[in-house]
């Protein structure tokens, strides 16, 4: 591991610590706070027990679906829009606005549209996720240089093959950099929505056991999302690395 | 001319309400000029301005804390390059966690209420302003810095007339983004755990299928939102004029 | 001997406010397999010619056909581009960039590997054949991107500057590899070069272009036997011709900075 490394691993053992310390002597009362250790054991117990896990299993499944469906229609919008300059345009105020509007307002629209299934949670998630996507496949295609553009005529390449074997090729490290935020965005999304309203999946569970004092299992649970999520995006991060090492100059 | 392109997308997004609603009807959506009347009336009633009151000044002082305490911590993380390099990946996993998550944690410890709802805006806005803070002093010139010892100037002249000048459309990117995070996360903690405000009267309508008061609320979220983050745009965009 | 390109009349304008008359009127009529280089100061619509020439560009008047056949807004198959940027897939490996435009003919693997394997070889590829075009130098670059416009057996090759960010060493070897080229596969060659030298030296004609609008100025025929390599620099006739060309050029080159 580099110094930096080291040095930030030392920190967080550091506060984790403090924590469990300051937790166990009384000062942070447990009502409030209980110790990481007992949050650690609580987690173990809760995945052991099986209890939750149909929770779990539904949160993550719409999770990804909300992450397939707002690459699939992000990439493809992202697509679209590159090659109609005039569309582009006009939406271009709707580009710069669209992550200051609070996303959440429209969720009781949408239950009442949708009822309350599982699809207002991963319509969230997708409305949150799709748009980054765009931006940054617009983001790559935009760089695309234009030799390479004539080298796909001199190949032959009509608009499809052009796009997929050409642009969206040499666009995919930015696509890469949309769905990392595609996959944080549909976690905040669905999460926040399972929080605010909800029949199953961990952040309903969240809630419950909140609602019922059970500060045990809300603190599992707490820390499984957050280990979870943090895991999935520093994966994803070591994984754009290595992908952008082949494409710099060496 | 440039007022063109926004006035059609109006046009095109009340053309595709307007369908919206003829498609789907009066059991779950109003037309756009029903629900303008509706807001009218809403602002109009005193009974709704307590909680247009509660949201806002919620969510002000949690901006507030939000900008300070993001700037305390961006601004020397920026200054300090092996501070900066070890706390870097620690604000970017918070800015990708979902911190709805953290909202009991907060519930617990400062109760339902106004400083809770106050703490869920401060923590959205924070992490994004410190990252935009810590890279726009990291991101400072380091030739802009030597001229200036050059050129003689005493510290304060050099915070004033280089330092802020060349951090300050970064920071602002930052304090823009962070403005619109705030809001949400007040917003957030209103319809998960309040009596009161706009979020709270949010979820109420929702359980009440009372369809003409969530999307005059939701408009008016809407047009706040995106209004300030226009003018917000407007000052951020000015700023970054000529700069690559 | 039938022409196997022939450009008549022409020209190529922008319109817009003032329009920007690039290119002509061009008459040029190129036979089968000689080597034809092109000449002329920055700007005076070389480039241009290449894409009329190849289809990427609609000339505004006149007529290109190549083969007997018009060639009009498509590039027609038969015909090999090698430009003066980067062309090479920075995604694909020096292998996968050279059999690209096999594999999207839809060649059988095993065909497509005895192709490929071929052109790395004739390129001096091989030791970087699973390397990423990132990995290597700009003159390695070039020659994926030629291996790859090789490999499909076009009969006539268009190449824009395609050594002009290159030093002038290895731009020298790089002319004998296109010379070697030029013999193996019998193609007929036109290349635009801003370097006099390397004009004079690898081609049959070199055709000198004038400033904005471009237009040929005069079309000179070097003599040499098929058989040349890089070392005819240093005979008489080399001198003769390139001051020849450096006369016609000299004053449309000092016209062309006073434009520009």
């Amino acid at each position: 591991m580099t110094r930096t490394g080291l040095v930030r691993a030392s920190l967080l053992l550091f506060l984790v610590g403090l924590l469990e310390i300051l937790c166990r002597a009384g000062v942070i009362p447990n009502f409030t706070v209980i110790p990481p250790s007992a949050m650690a054991q609580s987690l173990w117990k809760v995945l052991a027990s099986g209890k939750f896990t149909p929770d779990i299993i539904a949160t993550l499944a719409n999770v990804g679906i909300a992450i397939v469906a707002s690459m699939i229609a992000g990439i493809a919008l992202g697509t679209l829009l590159q090659s109609w300059p005039a569309a582009r345009r006009v939406l271009d105020p709707l580009f710069a606005t669209y992550y200051a509007v609070p996303m959440y307002a429209f969720y009781p629209l949408l239950i009442v549209i949708f009822g309350l299934g599982d699809l207002p949670q991963v319509a969230i998630g997708f409305l949150l996720a799709v748009m980054a996507v765009i931006i940054n496949t617009l983001n790559g295609l935009d760089r695309v240089p234009p030799v390479l553009l004539k080298a796909a005529r001199v190949h032959g390449l009509g608009f499809f093959k052009e796009a997929t074997q050409i642009r969206l090729p040499y666009a995919a490290p930015y696509v890469f950099t949309g769905f990392k935020l595609a996959v944080a965005y549909s976690f905040i999304g669905v999460i926040g929505a399972e929080f605010i309203t909800s029949s199953r999946g961990i952040g309903y569970e969240i809630s419950f056991a909140y609602n019922n004092f059970d500060n045990a299992v809300m603190y599992a649970m707490i820390l499984f999302i957050l280990l979870l999520v943090i895991t999935v995006n520093m994966s994803l991060h070591t994984w754009e690395k290595r992908l952008l090492a082949r494409r710099r100059r060496a | 001319m440039r007022w063109r392109d926004p006035l059609l997308l109006l046009v095109l997004v009340l053309l595709l309400w307007e369908i919206l609603y003829l498609l789907v009807g009066d059991v779950a959506l109003r037309s756009p000029a029903a629900t303008a009347r509706n807001l009218g009336a809403m602002l109009g009633d005193t009974r709704f301005l307590p909680h247009i009151r509660e949201t806002l000044l919620a969510f002000v002082q949690g901006f507030a804390i939000a900008v300070v305490v993001g700037l305390l911590i961006g601004v020397p993380l920026g200054a300090a390059r092996f501070a900066g390099e070890v706390a870097e990946p620690i604000l970017v996993a918070l800015y990708s966690i979902p911190k709805v998550t953290l909202y009991p944690v907060i519930l617990l410890i400062f109760g339902i209420g106004m400083p809770a709802k106050v703490a869920f805006g401060a923590i959205h806005g924070i992490v994004p302003i410190s990252i935009f803070a810590m890279n726009a002093v990291r991101n400072i010139n380091p030739t802009h810095l030597r001229t200036a010892r050059v050129m003689g100037l005493s510290p304060s002249a050099l915070a004033w007339k280089i330092l802020v000048p060349a951090a300050l459309p970064e920071i602002v990117t930052g304090i823009r983004v962070g403005f619109s995070l705030a809001l949400i996360g007040t917003l957030l903690g209103e319809m998960f755990g309040s009596q009161r405000g706009l979020g709270h009267l949010l979820m109420q309508a929702m359980s009440l299928h009372n369809i003409e008061r969530i999307l005059a609320l939701t408009l008016l979220l809407v047009v706040f939102a995106a209004g300030v983050n226009a003018m917000l745009l407007a000052v951020d965009r000015h700023l970054h004029r000529g700069l690559p | 001997m039938t022409s196997h390109v022939v450009l008549s009349g022409v020209s190529r304008v922008y319109p817009g406010k003032p329009e920007v008359h690039a290119l002509g009127p061009v008459d040029l009529e190129l036979a089968r397999g000689e080597f034809f280089a092109v000449v002329g100061p920055s700007g005076c619509g070389k480039s241009t010619l290449l894409d009329v020439m190849a289809g990427l560009a609609l000339a505004s008047s006149g007529s290109v056909s190549f083969e007997g056949k018009a060639v009009k807004g498509q590039v027609p198959p038969g015909i090999g581009v090698v430009f003066q940027e980067d062309a090479s897939f920075p995604w694909l490996t020096v292998h996968d960039n050279i059999a690209f435009g096999l594999r999207q003919a839809g060649a059988a693997e095993n065909e497509v590997s005895a192709q490929v394997g071929y052109a790395i070889e004739f390129m001096g590829l091989k030791d970087f054949a699973r390397a990423y075009p990132a990995q290597l130098s700009g003159g390695m670059r070039q020659r994926v991107c030629i291996a790859r416009t090789l490999v499909l057996k076009p009969r006539l090759i268009l190449l824009d500057e395609p050594f002009g960010a290159l030093d002038q060493q290895t731009r020298l070897l790089m002319g004998d590899e296109l010379l070697r080229l030029w013999r193996e596969t019998g193609a007929t060659i036109l290349l635009i070069t801003h370097a006099l030298d390397e004009a004079t030296m690898l081609a049959d004609r070199v055709g000198v272009m004038s400033a904005r609008p471009g237009r040929f100025l005069d079309i000179i025929a070097t003599g040499w036997p098929r058989e040349r390599d890089s070392t005819i620099v240093s005979s008489e006739s080399f001198g003769r011709l390139t001051s020849r060309i450096w006369t016609l050029l000299r004053g449309e080159s000092i016209r062309a900075l006073g434009r520009a």
